[in-house]
């Protein structure tokens, strides 16, 4: 079998499941929304301030709702040992990491779809940028915590504290993308500067810290 | 080796006695120190702060160094040295952080400038390494010495960005200027390198005195699995 069908194959997997059951979407999405709630709760910024803001706010909001997600993925794997007939398996463990991202990256993507509308209501947001330039944002920085967030989700799995284990890890390597996404955000919203220079630090992190990855995730599945 | 640990020993004592000497001492005192113009006195804090940064990255270094060399050979001298240094390296950084803010309060009057290339960097590198001491603490897998050497390498492919990020930052977001360097008085720079090699000293006393220990403490492990392997088998 070919790299790309093992990872589609795994990929329509967990689709399949997770459309199934909904478990993880779910949870994810109300999580988000609470988010969101107690957010405008918290922080209630008058229009100008809200756009300089919002950024953070969004993104932040984001990231927890990621966690929640990638713990969720690969427990799924340790149940009924789908995680070791994989390993015994004499497929290679590399597409398994792309597909595990992919996977995340869909769920994030669908949160975050049906987050926006959300904050742009609670915050009563407009750009005042190119809000094109949203969507490159939202999908390298996403990519970003995704592709950092399952490598280290699968590290934590063998480890006594798994779910506090994946932010411990996690939010030290985001403060570089996250800076870069609440940055570029927040250029859109306000308009004062420009955000391609952002977009493009996110790529190049997404580029090195994807390669970095699929190298090392073989190193990482066999520690057992 | 025992007497190597000793004599490592007496003459890092002396060398940390001599610099808190220099460190601290007056420029009317024997061989003191002058007292920088505009900071006072305060400014000697200067002495614990910049060497322990350079002890901290040079630690940080030599565990990158120790986790490439694990990964490419399995080493288990490597994924030793990889600990004792990550280890003796947090805690210089901590160093670090705590003097910091302590000497930008009463120059700069703030505590913390969060758009700081090197302030935002150290503390990174601090937070990516105290996760890495965590992971090892709590991880339940036989090969917990691959997974830290890969999120080391992980760490150091950070660093780049972590610069690019702030520094680019900066540029759109001008902040409080803070003069720094300007040139430094040779009996200060003296003092400065004098105080460095005594942390180095004092690094690799505490680094190798681990090191014995963690090996020490594998032994027993294997001795102990052993044993029980033994006692269990009819």
């Amino acid at each position: 079998m070919s790299f790309l069908s093992i990872t589609r194959a795994t990929l329509e997997k967990d689709i399949r499941l997770e459309w199934r059951s909904k478990d993880a979407i779910n949870s994810m999405l109300y999580f988000a929304l609470l988010v969101v709630v107690i957010f405008s709760h918290s922080f209630d910024p008058t229009a100008e301030e809200s756009r300089r803001i919002a950024g953070g706010l969004v993104w932040v909001a984001f990231l927890f709702a990621a966690v929640v997600a990638l713990n969720q993925t690969w427990a799924r794997e340790l149940r009924n040992q789908v995680l070791d007939a994989y390993r015994v398996s004499p497929a290679p463990a590399t597409p398994l990491f792309l597909a595990k991202a992919l996977g995340n990256f869909l769920f994030v993507i669908i949160l975050e779809a049906l987050m926006t509308p959300l904050f742009i209501i609670f915050y009563n947001l407009r750009a005042v940028g190119p809000a094109l330039q949203l969507f490159p944002i939202a999908v390298f920085g996403t990519w970003a915590l995704v592709v950092n967030g399952t490598f280290f989700a699968a590290i934590s799995l063998r480890t006594r504290n798994r779910e506090i284990m994946l932010p411990l890890l996690l939010f030290p390597f985001s403060i570089p993308a996250m800076m870069g996404m609440v940055n570029a955000t927040t250029a859109v919203l306000t308009g004062e500067y420009s955000a391609r220079v952002w977009i493009a630090m996110l790529l190049a992190y997404d580029v090195v810290f994807t390669v970095a990855g699929l190298y090392l995730f073989e190193s990482i599945l066999d520690a057992e | 080796m025992k007497r190597g640990i000793t004599i490592l020993a007496v003459v890092t004592s002396i060398m940390l006695c001599l610099a808190l000497y220099f460190a601290l001492a007056q420029p009317d005192w024997p061989l003191g120190t002058p007292t920088e113009r505009t900071m006072g006195y305060v400014q000697r804090i200067f002495y614990y702060h910049v060497p322990s940064a350079w002890t901290a990255f040079l630690l940080f270094f030599i565990n990158l160094g120790a986790s490439i060399v694990y990964l490419a050979r399995r080493s288990p001298k490597a994924d030793i040295v990889a600990l004792v240094s990550a280890e003796v390296g947090v805690v210089f950084c901590t160093v670090v952080l705590v003097t910091g803010p302590i000497w930008a309060r009463p120059v700069w009057g703030i505590w913390w400038d969060a758009d700081d290339i090197r302030l935002q960097s150290t503390l990174i590198m601090w937070l990516i390494y105290i996760s890495y001491l965590i992971l090892r603490r709590v991880s339940t897998s036989s090969l917990t010495a691959v997974v830290a050497a890969v999120v080391a390498i992980l760490g150091a492919l950070l660093v780049p960005f972590v610069f690019f990020s702030i520094w680019f930052y900066r540029t759109q977001h001008p902040s409080p200027v803070i003069a720094h360097g300007g040139s430094l008085d040779p009996h200060m720079a003296f003092v400065l390198l004098f105080n460095w090699a005594a942390f180095l000293c004092l690094a690799g006393l505490v680094c190798w005195t681990r090191y014995r220990l963690e090996i020490a403490k594998r032994q027993v492990e294997e001795a102990q699995a052993l044993e029980s392997l033994m006692e269990t088998s009819p």
